[in-house]
């Protein structure tokens, strides 16, 4: 089956006048449908404007300078915003961290929802208002029928979110790009709000493309996820393959840096120094001022995807493998 | 929201006794009343008399109750300058300064609010480019200049409109209008260009301010994900979220015309309030001053009230009194 | 020194200035007319108070370009006689004047208070801010304009020459102190929260001390911006009382009043008594508001 997302060695830049600064370099990765993937990274990392750059909402002077996004097959990298309009919301739909920023606070919950609605599906107005509460009521809000009528400012916060996944669903896209979702919220709603996304989108057969720095929130959610550091997808695999067994040095450093309440630790293991800033990219491989187990090679040249156990890792440690395609 | 209106008009109230404290200060300055009504040869019975007769030897907490209580009737007495009752005087002129303000309020606004929406939706382009250069000229421009300019093209060199005065004007009752003769509006014209232009360019610039400000607002980039057009998105979100902060400003910017109407009037020789006060400046006619003052403090005074309840009735988050629903 | 000059001219604000055409042309501008003005001593062709030097005969001469006009006279002469051009100069130094002591006026009352209403809060915050509130629900002309008609009220006219000057930089400074103290209060509310304060304060630095010497570097941004657009609004200001004929005495005439005076010759056809002034006027603003949109756009984190 086609993916209903791939992303073929996308790069996108910004140019200032200290020069032009690589914010993604050649990451390829790709979305099965109704399937959820995890990217995962620090912040600066590159995960929202990846996100950004598929929703074709890069803030200018950023702008993709190579590589391909297609949509179940299709280009749309070079579409134009008349174009990229017609599939936001109808086949891709997104959702923002911040749920109170996300919806004017002037209008009701009720008209952001019917306008979505009515802006993609050829609806009547009071069709468009039913469905609009049928939303509502399957995120979880209780009586729908009365709170679609109220104001933004009236909701509490992980309600605010359920509004802003029902809006992200409103249009039935066939993938979401969630850009830390629940960040913003208390941490006993994450696990609800996380628990709704994936329901959702099981039953509608959405795919879910979720941007985190919470590598718990993958493990809880992911089928497969892809870490990145300094703007480039470093390890890609099944979730649990990453997770017990990660490849990549960087992505063992993270690993290991969680705690756990199993495991008999002394200390938390620590990557020394920090991500590298957009225009102090080291040549060769991102990481390799911090690796423990640097090579000559990586200092000079930069690794492709290979194969590596189960997953496929971004590193030269794996070269021995026979060097497969992302 | 009434605990509210009723903290704003305990305000209101409090401001306008600063204001009347203010002007009944100055009255002590108009010299000793007794001597000027009686003259330099009356006796010391004849002044006590009046003294007492005037109120002048109570307390000056009495005496500033009684001044209020008169000018709450709209009671200023006498304007030293011209002789008539003070409160005649601006009843009289009332009229010319309403209907220059209103005009020029109407043109600010009607001009103001499209060009700068249009300058924010358009950014870079050459059009807005150059509606902002005017702009900024004419934040650079001072009002009274801007009357001297227009009235040497047009009147000097091309003669087209006149330069002074009301023109024709047609009593209705107490309400003399201009608006009603062709010659009333030939006049009225350059006077309420003249006085629109600075509210006109700040107007301009406050809303392609808020306007690019709204449009940074996530809840417009969510809006864009949710692939709602553009025209959705600019005059259906976007407009109305500026339009809040921007009605209350230009609220309290029909303050500034009333302000700058002074100036214009003084360049045009309108016959208005402002130009009356200003002679009275000009001649420390305190009586006239003072009635001005308090006239022009409670006009503001109302601006501001139906501004704030304004404010209110367009911004659904100070009205809510609803709970909020749980998780 | 030059060290510290060196890295003034590498930061990001000098870099800004040096790419932008406006910002440089301001900034020229402005400086022109500065010399222009303070020198006008020195550098002026006549001097337009001299009254010995003044002759009648040479009253309402045009400018040099036109067929009456005289080189001697660039810009005209006015009804006495005066050269239009040494008038100007004299007249801009006036403005300057005004407006610079203004400001800087204005900024002191309103810094300090915003500072004390932020870092103190409670009741003193709310006072403060109250009366700031109400004040700017007033016109800034209209708060001048009463200061100086209470000034002229209170004051016997014999004196009204005397501190008309000094009035009216009060009466324009205390119209903007509100702007100053709001923008400063918010600032250092921000900045109380902050570790470095609460550090000083568990040293055991005193207040005063950690408002002026850490707070208020780190909020002086804005209210230079601030600043300058300010200067610009208390030159208008001044011009405006001045050609209302409640501004500066006529012996020491600013551009407004060289306008006013100006104004009673526009019908008879010597137009540029009052319009060169009035271009002067509109330069010298136009300069200023220049500066102070660049700044802005300069300091402000977002845009860069």
């Amino acid at each position: 089956m086609v993916p209903i997302l791939e992303l073929k060695n996308l790069s996108v830049e910004f140019p200032t006048r200290h020069g032009t600064l690589k914010a993604l370099d050649h990451v390829s990765f790709s979305i099965a449908q109704g399937e959820v993937v995890g990217v995962v990274g620090e912040s600066g990392a590159g995960k929202s404007l990846t996100g950004a750059a598929i929703i074709g909402l890069l803030e200018p002077p950023g702008r993709v300078s190579g590589g391909q996004i297609l949509l179940a097959g299709r280009r749309i990298d070079q579409l134009n915003d008349d174009q990229m309009r017609l599939i936001r919301g109808r086949e891709i739909g997104a959702v923002f961290q911040d749920p109170l920023t996300s919806l004017n606070p002037l209008y009701t919950v009720g008209q952001q929802i019917t306008e979505t609605i009515l802006a993609h599906l050829p609806l009547t107005p009071k069709q468009a208002l039913s469905r609009a509460i049928e939303l509502l009521e399957s995120t979880g809000i209780p009586a729908a029928r009365e709170r679609i009528d109220h104001y933004p400012h009236q909701f509490s916060g992980g309600m605010r979110q359920r509004v802003v996944i029902a809006l992200a669903l409103a249009a039935e896209p066939k993938l979401i790009v969630a850009d830390e979702p629940t960040t913003a919220l208390d941490v006993s709603i994450q696990a609800q709000i996380i628990e709704l996304l994936k329901r959702l989108c099981r039953e509608q057969g959405t795919a879910v493309m979720l941007i985190t720095h919470d590598m718990g929130v993958i493990a809880e959610t992911a089928d497969r996820v892809v870490v990145m550091y300094a703007g480039r997808v470093i390890e890609v695999g099944a979730v649990k393959d990453v997770i017990h067994k990660p490849q990549h040095p960087y992505t063992i450093g993270l690993m290991g840096s969680i705690p756990s309440m199993s495991a008999h630790q002394t200390r938390l293991m620590q990557i020394d120094g920090s991500m590298p800033r957009l225009n102090a990219i080291p040549d060769g491989c991102a990481f390799n001022p911090r690796c423990e187990r640097v090579m000559p090679i990586c200092r000079t040249d930069r690794p492709e995807l290979m194969v590596a156990g189960a997953s496929q890792a971004a590193c030269w440690l794996h070269r021995e493998s026979k060097e497969g395609q992302p | 929201m009434f605990a509210f209106i009723v903290r704003r008009l305990i305000q209101a109230v409090v401001v306008m006794l600063v204001v009347a404290m203010i002007a009944f200060y100055l009255f002590q300055f108009v010299g000793d009343p007794v001597s000027i009504m009686l003259g330099q040869d009356a006796t010391d019975a004849d002044r006590i008399r009046l003294t007492a007769e005037l109120g002048l030897d109570k307390p000056v907490v009495l005496q500033f109750y009684q001044f209020i209580l008169n000018a709450v009737q709209g009671d200023f007495g006498i304007s030293l300058r011209q002789g008539q009752n003070v409160s005649t005087l601006l009843l009289e002129r009332m009229p010319a300064t309403f209907e220059l303000s209103i005009a020029a309020a109407v043109i600010a606004l009607v001009v103001g609010l499209p060009l700068g929406v249009y300058t924010a939706l358009r950014r870079n382009g050459s059009m807005a480019n150059a509606i902002l250069a005017f702009s900024l000229l004419g934040v650079s421009l001072p009002t009274f200049l801007i009357g001297i300019l227009l009235i040497l093209v047009f009147s000097v060199q091309l003669g087209w409109l006149p330069s002074y005065g009301r023109g024709d004007v047609i009593k209705i009752g107490w309400w003399s209008t201009g608006l009603l003769t062709v010659d009333g509006w030939k006049h009225l014209i350059l006077p309420a260009i003249t006085l629109s232009l600075f509210q006109l360019t700040l107007v301009l610039r406050l809303v392609r301010s808020e306007m690019l400000e709204v449009l940074r607002a996530d809840y417009i980039k969510f809006a864009r994900a949710r692939g709602l057009t553009n025209r959705a998105i600019h005059f259906g979100h976007a407009l109305k979220n500026t339009l809040v902060p921007v009605i209350t400003i230009t609220g309290l910017q029909l303050g500034g015309i009333i302000a700058f109407a002074i100036v214009t009037e003084t360049v045009f020789q309108w016959p208005g309030m402002g130009l009356l006060f200003i002679q009275a400046v000009q001649f420390v006619d305190i009586p006239v001053m003072a009635a001005y003052l308090c006239f022009i403090a409670l006009i503001f005074v109302v601006i501001n009230l139906i501004v704030d309840l304004l404010y209110f009735a367009v911004d659904p988050r100070l009205r809510s009194s609803v709970g909020r629903g749980g998780h | 020194m030059g060290d510290a000059f060196k890295r003034l001219w590498q930061s990001d604000l000098a870099w800004s200035w040096r790419h932008s055409y406006i910002a440089i042309l301001s900034t020229v501008i402005f400086v022109m007319m500065m010399v222009a003005s303070f020198g006008a001593p020195l550098i002026a062709p006549h001097n337009p108070f001299d009254l010995a030097t003044l002759n009648l005969l040479d009253a309402l001469k045009p400018p040099a370009w036109n067929v009456d006009g005289q080189a001697l006279y660039p810009l005209g002469t006015d009804s006495q006689g005066r050269d239009l051009l040494s008038a100007m100069m004299y007249g801009m130094r006036v403005s300057l004047l005004i407006g610079i002591a203004s400001v800087a006026l204005s900024m002191l009352v309103g810094v300090v208070l915003g500072l004390l209403a932020g870092y103190a809060g409670g009741r003193t915050d709310a006072f403060i801010m109250r009366v700031a509130d109400v004040q700017l629900s007033f016109p800034a002309i209209l708060i001048a304009l009463l200061i100086d008609g209470v000034a002229r009220a209170v004051v016997p006219r014999e004196m009204h020459e005397l501190i008309a000057i000094p009035v009216l930089i009060g009466a324009i400074a205390l119209a903007g102190w509100p702007q100053y103290a709001r923008t400063v209060r918010g600032s250092t509310m921000v900045e109380k929260n902050r570790e470095y304060v609460q550090a000083a304060r568990v040293i055991g630095i005193s207040s005063p001390v950690i408002m002026f010497r850490h707070v208020l570097p780190n909020v002086m941004g804005p209210v230079l911006v601030l600043a300058t657009v300010h200067l610009a609004t208390a030159i208008i200001t001044e011009a405006t009382l001045s050609f209302l004929g409640v501004g500066v005495p006529p012996t020491e005439p600013s551009l407004g009043t060289l306008i006013r005076i100006g104004n009673d010759f526009l019908f008879s056809g010597e137009w540029w008594i009052t319009i060169f002034p009035g271009l002067a006027l509109v330069l010298l603003v136009l300069s200023v508001n220049l500066l102070g949109d660049w700044l802005r756009d300069a300091l402000n984190p977002r845009l860069s």
